[in-house]
């Protein structure tokens, strides 16, 4: 509420304090629990287009506070080098992704972030084998981030900075970073495409060797792509080039299997995209296209993959599975495969082996595409499931326990919560409505085909948008029910809004401030339907909600194929821009997510009812404890 | 315009349909509901307005118990049914609202409490469904009353959300629950001088206060204020057709509170020597606005506008699980006006009672709970509910 005029401020009103405040604990990220909250930095941190980072959340490395003083000198260095990792460094202090910027901000924030959960850091590693790693990999991407410019011509005081890093290498071994670099500038020289990677490769490996004794234990990250950042920054010549090829925030880890993974797949994917938008170069963004096939035909190769897995990242990667739910479920569907064919290896527990099985996983599942917010919360929930596995089970109970939990998961907050959102949902359509709708949402289709079964007389106005054109598909399924649709493109939203009665949207998530993450375009019906006093719906599942918080669209995204943009499908004499992709004058830019601003939500229906969008924190808060008795 | 509104839709189906839209909703209703077309809430209410004056108080306190009451013809044929009941809802429902000064939800509550206390259940199950019943034949009494929905609704939420329904002993979560539902009707009752209690320090000395409607909680955060020796003035609208505006100036003129009368119109014009906007509700919703008498959304639009504070008195058991979109998402509750001269045949009346006030018009409710902001009601209802 804005605050009004109140000449005499009165002394003490009894105002009861609400949302965040009523729990024990301000802060509902941090939990005295340490075991439940590594499963919640791990979701995470897996999670990098999906859910900002927020290193008050993540266990930093083990290291005594005299590491935190190389950081902190490498911070300052790293802030000095270039813009991007900069912006880097603080897009992961800062977690409502506000890009705020001193040197010293940044140093004092990284060095507070190890020192202020030190302690919990230490019941974090008897615990183990959890997932918990960007603090490390901030302190790799630090480290990673001054060695390469550290041999450049320009920066030889990074080296002498990043020299606290260095001691901890061996002399070998910084020989041999050494020797591979110097490999990797002359290589570049002379091709720019692939001799970069490999050789970037193994040098991203050297170096993630170098930087492993900086970091104690394996701890695994699950964010992946390594190799193109690396091989890029070394590749690139000058600091025009240095600074446009910014290392990749999250291809540094410290696991050895996963950067070779990363690397056998890097000379086949995942070629960075050159040509990119500044503003956005902190989200990945790849040559689209030439990973299918070669994925494919790898299928039979890859032993660490179970083929579950790998079916359900290629349908991601082709887009046969899009849509927060579907590919929610059809994640959650794959790991009830993969721990039906587990078996524990020797001398390991299940609970730790399983966790970095489904680690390893997830970080395919991000190459093939960024982790929805809903696929985040149910890893979340599956690993948690895994720590709360009693030791004393056998491992067929365990795993049958598993497989019920995971499938009560999908029953009760995918299924049924659509049910009750559909049966909530019915009741605000009344005969005579015009309802809008945007793009192809699974809870909204199940509302209307509802109403109509409920005889309601209603029309729907689907209205879509390219590059996706997911309306089409959602305005077949309501013509073979029956009901009288009209079609349009986004263009028009403000043409035909002055009939329309209410709109019903969906949503990727809903974040904690009220905002809804949804589908690209979302923001603008809502703004529209706003400004013509038309009531906006959202129905979104609870399980979707996220406790960050997002003011923008920019911050946290996910980019889609350029190319996408550029080509008309079918219209040959329109595609002007075909080709244009590589012009180093015009960047594409394919967003997939935009972030709608509470103000023009007026309500969310959600399996716990219908909620404003100011009651968010609340569910999220209820949903917390609920998991957390469970 | 007002063709894309849902609402022209429905209202000429209506018109088309017959002449008497009212009347089709009563003959589904059960026997003992009131025949008439006005809604039971607002003859109450009509009723109340008239029995509230002090000097019918006075006569009332003297009487108590005598069965003295504005209800209306609905109490006989009520009777009838429950003659099979060895336990009646209603008639404990009646002999609470006997007492002038109580609320119906809070009557209500009593006579829920009075159901546990008089049950013969043995098992757990046995008890909460005759809860069920007696709370859904004591919505049955008046559906369009919202407080009263709402406050069987939170008060069976309340007494059974509580982990004592988990213990092997019966009876010991009888007497616990018997415990919840005492507590559930103290706090009830009490609700009105708790409200007024946290609402004093916001009237200052020398402020202008306007008041819509008649509610009994704004009254009694008026009479505390003015029992606390603070100096300030009072604006009521004239509040047609239920004439409250009269009313309350005559109970205000009783404790020395300087009044002025306005008309409903004449409420803009006034706004600038208004401090503050004191209402009532007769029901909370769950996105934070209020469902009031017919001019409330009026007046908080022009308030809003002035940027002056609208206050809301209501006690929490208003709380109620609506989502009203617009004006016409609610149940309507009718009430004829009496325009004085005879309106020919085919204009039509605007009947409907009551308005609901989006949150975003109201900056603070005064409850029993506290004085909350409006985003907190959905807060309360989620805790409550989940």
């Amino acid at each position: 509420m804005e605050s009004r005029r109140n000449p005499r401020a009165v002394v003490d009103p009894k105002v009861r304090q609400v949302g965040f405040f009523t729990s024990s604990q301000p802060d509902s990220t941090h939990q005295p629990d340490p075991i439940a909250s590594e499963s919640h930095p791990v979701a995470s941190s897996i999670s990098p287009s999906g859910n900002s980072l927020s290193p008050v959340m993540i266990p930093p490395p083990r290291h005594n506070s005299s590491d935190t003083f190389p950081l902190r000198a490498a911070a300052a260095a790293a802030s000095a080098v270039s813009p991007s990792s900069f912006s880097y460094s603080t897009r992961r202090d800062f977690p409502d992704g506000s890009m705020t910027a001193s040197p010293g901000r940044v140093s004092r924030a990284s060095f507070s972030k190890p020192s202020s959960s030190l302690p919990g850091v230490g019941m974090d590693s008897m615990a183990a084998a959890k997932s918990s790693s960007v603090p490390a990999s901030g302190l790799t991407t630090v480290s990673v981030v001054n060695m390469p410019p550290g041999l450049s011509e320009k920066e030889s005081d990074q080296k002498k900075n990043s020299k606290p890093l260095k001691e901890k290498t061996t002399k070998a071994e910084r020989r041999a970073l050494q020797e591979a670099q110097r490999a990797a500038k002359a290589a570049a020289k002379a091709e720019g495409g692939k001799a970069p990677l490999v050789t970037s490769g193994s040098v991203a490996s050297t170096n993630v060797k170098a930087a492993k004794p900086v970091k104690p234990s394996s701890q695994k990250n699950d964010v992946a792509v390594a190799a193109p950042g690396p091989s890029e920054k070394k590749g690139g010549q000058t600091e025009k080039d240095r600074k446009k090829d910014a290392p990749h925030p999250r291809m540094q880890y410290d696991d050895e299997s996963r950067v070779v993974k990363a690397k056998r797949r890097a000379v086949v994917k995942q070629t960075e995209a050159k040509n990119r938008v500044e503003l956005f170069r902190h989200l990945p963004q790849y040559e689209h296209g030439t990973q299918l096939p070669d994925l494919e035909t790898k299928f039979f190769q890859l032993d660490p993959m179970h083929p579950a897995v790998y079916k359900v990242g290629l349908q991601y990667l082709s887009g046969d599975i899009s849509g927060g739910n579907a590919r929610c479920i059809a994640m959650l569907q794959a790991f009830q495969e993969v721990v039906k064919d587990y078996s524990t290896p020797s001398e390991k527990t299940l609970n730790r082996d399983m966790t970095a099985k489904i680690s390893s996983y997830v970080s395919f599942l991000i190459e093939c595409r960024p982790l929805s917010v809903s696929m985040g919360n149910a890893i979340r929930f599956v690993k948690n499931r895994i720590a709360k596995l009693p030791i004393t089970l056998s491992e067929s109970e365990a795993k049958a326990a598993l497989q019920s939990d995971i499938e009560r998961f999908i029953n009760e907050k995918i299924i049924m919560a659509d049910t009750v959102i559909v049966k909530h949902a019915v009741t605000k359509i009344r005969d005579g409505d015009v309802l809008l709708t945007y793009g192809s949402p699974t809870a909204v289709e199940m509302v209307l085909l509802h109403a109509h079964e409920l005889k309601k007389k209603f029309r729907v106005l689907v209205v879509d948008s390219r590059p996706k054109l997911e309306g089409q598909l959602l305005l077949r399924r309501l013509i073979k029910r029956g009901i009288s649709c009209t079609y349009t493109h986004i263009n028009a939203v403000s043409y035909i809004m002055h009939e329309v009665t209410k709109v019903f949207l969906g949503a990727s998530s809903v974040l904690s401030n009220g905002t809804v993450y949804s589908r690209v375009g979302t923001a603008c019906v809502a703004m529209v339907a706003s400004a013509f006093r038309v009531p906006v719906l959202v129905c979104c599942e609870a399980y979707k909600f996220h406790e960050r918080v997002q003011l923008d669209s920019i911050c946290s995204n996910e980019l889609g194929d350029p190319n996408a943009i550029s080509k008309v499908h079918g219209r040959e004499d329109i595609n002007y821009l075909d080709g244009l992709t590589n012009n180093a004058n015009l960047q594409f830019l394919n967003l997939m997510y935009d972030a709608t601003p509470s103000d023009y939500i007026s309500m969310i229906i959600t399996d716990y009812g219908m909620v404003p969008p100011t009651s968010v924190p609340v569910i999220v808060r209820e949903y917390q404890k609920e998991h957390s008795l469970v | 315009m007002w063709r894309r509104s849902a609402s022209f839709i429905l209202d000429d189906e209506r018109r088309r349909t017959s002449n008497s839209p009212p009347m089709a909703d009563n003959t589904t209703r059960a026997p003992f509901q009131n025949p008439d077309a006005i809604s039971a809430y607002y003859q109450t209410r009509a009723a109340h307005h008239g029995v509230i004056t002090s000097d019918w108080l006075a006569q009332a306190q003297a009487a108590v118990g005598g069965g003295v009451s504005g209800e209306e013809n609905s109490d006989s044929s009520v009777s009838e049914l429950g003659k099979d009941k060895s336990f009646n809802v209603i008639e404990e429902f009646n002999g609470w609202r006997k007492q002038p000064d109580l609320a119906e939800a809070v009557a209500a509550i009593r006579a829920l409490a009075a159901v546990i206390r008089a049950s013969e259940a043995s098992t757990m199950m046995e008890l909460e469904i005759e809860l069920k019943k007696a709370s859904d034949t004591l919505k049955s009494w008046d559906k369009t009353s919202i407080s009263l929905t709402a406050g069987c609704d939170l008060f069976i939420r309340y007494v059974t959300r509580t982990s004592a329904l988990e213990y092997e002993d019966f009876n010991s979560a009888k007497s616990r629950l018997l415990e919840r539902a005492e507590k559930f009707g103290e706090i009830s009752c009490k609700a009105r001088k708790i409200i007024a209690m946290l609402s004093q320090d916001f009237i200052f000395d020398g402020c202008t206060i306007l008041v819509h409607g008649l509610s009994r909680v704004v009254l009694e955060i008026l009479k505390t204020a003015a029992q606390n020796n603070k100096l300030f003035r009072v604006l009521c609208t004239e509040g047609r057709p239920d004439g409250t505006g009269v009313l309350l100036s005559n109970e205000l003129s009783k404790l020395d509170i300087p009044v002025k009368l306005l008309l409903d119109s004449a409420v803009a014009y006034s706004m600038d020597e208004v401090d503050m906007v004191f209402v009532g509700a007769d029901g909370v919703v769950e996105s934070g606005g209020i469902i009031n008498m017919m001019g409330t959304y009026q007046i908080a639009l022009v308030a809003h506008s002035m940027n002056k504070p609208v206050y809301v008195a209501a006690e929490s058991y208003k709380f109620a699980r609506l989502y009203p979109l617009d004006q016409k998402d609610m149940a309507p509750a009718l009430r004829p006006i009496e325009f004085g001269v005879k309106i020919p045949a085919k204009v039509e009346v605007e009947m409907s009672a009551r308005d609901y006030t989006p949150p975003q018009y109201l900056t603070l409710l005064f409850t029993d709970l506290g004085v909350l902001s409006p985003s907190v009601v959905s807060d309360e209802l989620i805790q409550l509910y989940l």
